[in-house]
């Protein structure tokens, strides 16, 4: 095999495919490995006896798998769920590389909040808007000049500012000048903005301010919801994304456990030793499982229960996708807790069945009790998945022995934070900041 | 868009250096070249081929070289309904792997691919080098298996667009008004989707030339 390289990636999870493709792509030779025998890592899809094999100790048979649950190659179950903001940045990403080409997209139907007990679909538009029963008359015309502000703010022109400085300003005094009541704020901070705890409030406005323009935006791109799921699963995206790394010149190992790593006598990296052989090159990117070491717990631990339904989510319009949000305030807690639902309408379940994944931040020694109010909007649970993953992050930089690390996939419902994740390593390991070019123009050329 | 194009994802299987590349080019641009360096750049091809009263639209997928490490992903499988799996009749390890990818698309692939062995470099046997796997032999494993059976020069142009055109006529079409339910495998029009690039409301992916 070769031996030399520009850059080694070590786990084929969503971060690292990016950053592979990315580098391929700027005409860096990549050479990505993965010791296990698919793509995906934390961020693939699996099939559903892949499921029983990893978190059920006496698996039923794949007959009566089959027999209840249908296909096995039917479902293609997300290990982390979260969805993709129409006009976020992992859709920027996608387009500009042109790895739409080989994944397709469905908008989400809907996206719920949970309140006193019930769920409410949040607004899509002005008439859901109008005729909503989140909020009272009097309130929802507070709620209309608050979302005119923001449409209407221009960095430059004062006068649209309305005296609020979003540097200065806590978001709590933005709430207060436009006399929004503590309900609303939990709708504006937890299913608009999307923050899973309230740290935000005290907090400069404006990464709040840019959350809900996101968020405003998103919807206003596609109509039902903010929210872009792939068919067949998320694990489409890192295998997306390995393919143009691939296309540009990246070499592919799977099921290739790395043996050794190697340093030089300043604890540089220098390069793995795998059954391969020795690869060299002066940079590595990994995940935390390769680099343990290296890493350290973030103190927060994410539980999420994968259950399966035989029926739609009630109380949804028998919506085939959805996102529910309960906002911890609701429930008595310090963090939210997210619910997706998908069905074999994005082919990630066999048909009549539905996926829906509840996951939040563990704060007792209790962590299944804590999903309790999310178990009982679903209706009946046919079978249910549980599990545990503690989150981690690179202790150092990478700047001085070159081994640079992802981070774990966080709690929230989207890809903003890894594409932040993505955007910081690549930086990190050029020494410049990330410009997407368009692929489209370079193949142009090729054609 | 007119209604009586049919777009068919095809993907190639093979060990490398058998000349996948190569019978692509010369299929799309009626070209060969002597020397060529393993895969990179271009990996999504198309080409129309006319069949009468319809146009097939092929959507070449090349394996981007994922294959040297048995690297290639599910995706690559996925909703194809055609397949090359290609060998080179003067290696006989090649056959094998052509054995192992058959057996590789029976599993992963949609039930109605139509698959087509393709043994290639027909001219090095006119040059005068050893034929080192039989016709029978290829012809008696594309019996047992349902598949098309060719054999091929990439390099002199020998059978490659009968390669093309004997799939196309395997194809099952569909009419535009069954495209939708998209069991086979045929891309579904489908308004729900988006096309990101494009955005906007409404607007499909489906059948969308963007290559």
């Amino acid at each position: 095999m070769d031996e030399n390289y520009d850059v080694i990636v070590l786990g084929t999870g969503l971060t690292e495919c990016i950053l592979s493709g990315l580098l391929s792509v700027d005409g860096k030779k990549v050479l990505h490995i993965d010791k296990q025998d698919h793509y995906g890592g934390e961020s693939a899809s699996v099939a559903l006896s892949q499921l029983y094999a990893k978190f059920k100790q006496n698996p039923i048979s794949k007959e009566e798998m089959e027999t209840k649950f249908g296909r096995d190659r039917d479902w293609n179950v997300d290990l982390i769920p979260k969805f993709l903001m129409a006009d976020g940045e992992l859709t920027k990403i996608l387009v500009h590389t042109d790895v739409t080409r080989y994944i397709d997209f469905k908008q989400v139907a809907g996206s719920y909040v949970y309140n006193k007990s019930k769920i409410y679909k949040v607004p899509a538009n002005e008439m859901e808007a109008i005729s909503s029963p989140l909020m009272g008359i009097f309130e929802k015309r507070r709620m209309k000049r608050f979302l005119e502000w923001i449409g209407d703010y221009k960095e430059d022109d004062i006068k649209t500012h309305q005296g609020l400085d979003l540097d200065k300003n806590t978001m709590d005094e933005v709430y207060y000048k436009f006399g929004l009541g503590n309900s609303t704020k939990d709708f504006i901070g937890h299913a608009m903005a999307l923050w899973t705890n309230d740290e935000y409030l005290q907090q400069p406005a404006r990464p709040t301010f840019e959350r809900i323009l996101l968020y405003l935006q998103s919807v206003a791109r596609y109509g039902k919801s903010p929210y872009l799921y792939p068919l067949y699963g998320l694990g489409e995206l890192p295998q997306g994304f390995a393919r143009l790394s691939a296309i540009y010149g990246g070499t592919y190992m799977l099921n290739t456990p790395v043996e050794k790593v190697l340093y030089d006598d300043d604890g540089k990296f220098e390069g793995v030793v795998t059954k391969e052989g020795t690869a060299k090159a002066p940079i590595v990117i990994a995940d935390p499982t390769y680099f343990p070491d290296k890493c350290k717990s973030t103190d927060h631990k994410v539980i999420r229960a994968i259950c399966i339904l035989n029926h739609p989510v009630p109380n949804t319009g028998n919506a085939d996708s959805l996102q529910i949000i309960i906002p911890q305030s609701q429930v008595g807690r310090k963090n939210d807790i997210y619910v997706a639902v998908m069905s074999s309408s994005h082919n990630v379940a066999s048909a009549g069945h539905y996926l829906a994944i509840v996951s939040t931040i563990i704060e007792t020694d209790k962590p299944h009790v804590e999903l309790e109010p999310a178990f009982k909007l679903l209706g009946p649970i046919e079978e249910r998945f549980m599990g545990i993953a503690e989150l981690f992050e690179p202790k150092e930089s990478g700047s001085e022995d070159h081994v640079y690390l992802s981070k774990s996939y966080d709690a929230s419902s989207h890809f903003e934070s890894m594409t932040d994740d993505v955007k910081d390593i690549y930086f990190r390991v050029t020494g410049h900041p990330l410009v997407l070019k368009k692929r489209a123009d370079i193949d142009a050329e090729q054609e | 868009m007119n209604t009586s194009v049919t777009s068919i994802k095809l993907v190639l299987l093979g060990e490398a250096a058998v000349g996948k590349s190569s019978i692509v080019l010369r299929f799309v641009s009626n070209d060969f070249s002597e020397n060529k360096e393993p895969t990179i750049g271009a990996a999504f091809l198309t080409q129309r081929v006319n069949m009468g009263d319809h146009t097939i639209k092929f959507e070449i997928w090349d394996t981007a070289g994922q294959e040297r490490f048995a690297s290639l992903a599910p995706m690559y499988y996925r909703n194809a309904q055609a397949a090359l799996v290609v060998y080179d009749i003067t290696k006989p390890q090649s056959f094998i792997k052509a054995r192992h990818w058959v057996k590789e698309l029976h599993e992963q692939a949609s039930k109605g691919i139509v698959i087509a062995l393709v043994g290639n470099k027909l001219d090095l046997i006119e040059g005068g080098a050893e034929r080192k796997v039989a016709r029978e032999e290829a012809e008696k494993l594309a019996t047992e298996e349902g598949l098309l059976f060719f054999e091929t020069s990439a390099k002199t142009g020998d059978n490659v667009n009968e390669v093309f055109l004997g799939i196309g006529q395997k194809i099952p079409l569909k009419k535009p008004d069954e495209q939708s339910q998209g069991s086979s495998g045929l891309r579904i029009n489908d308004d729900n989707r988006v096309d990101l690039a494009a955005g906007g409301p409404g607007s499909s992916n489906a059948g969308a030339c963007n290559c």
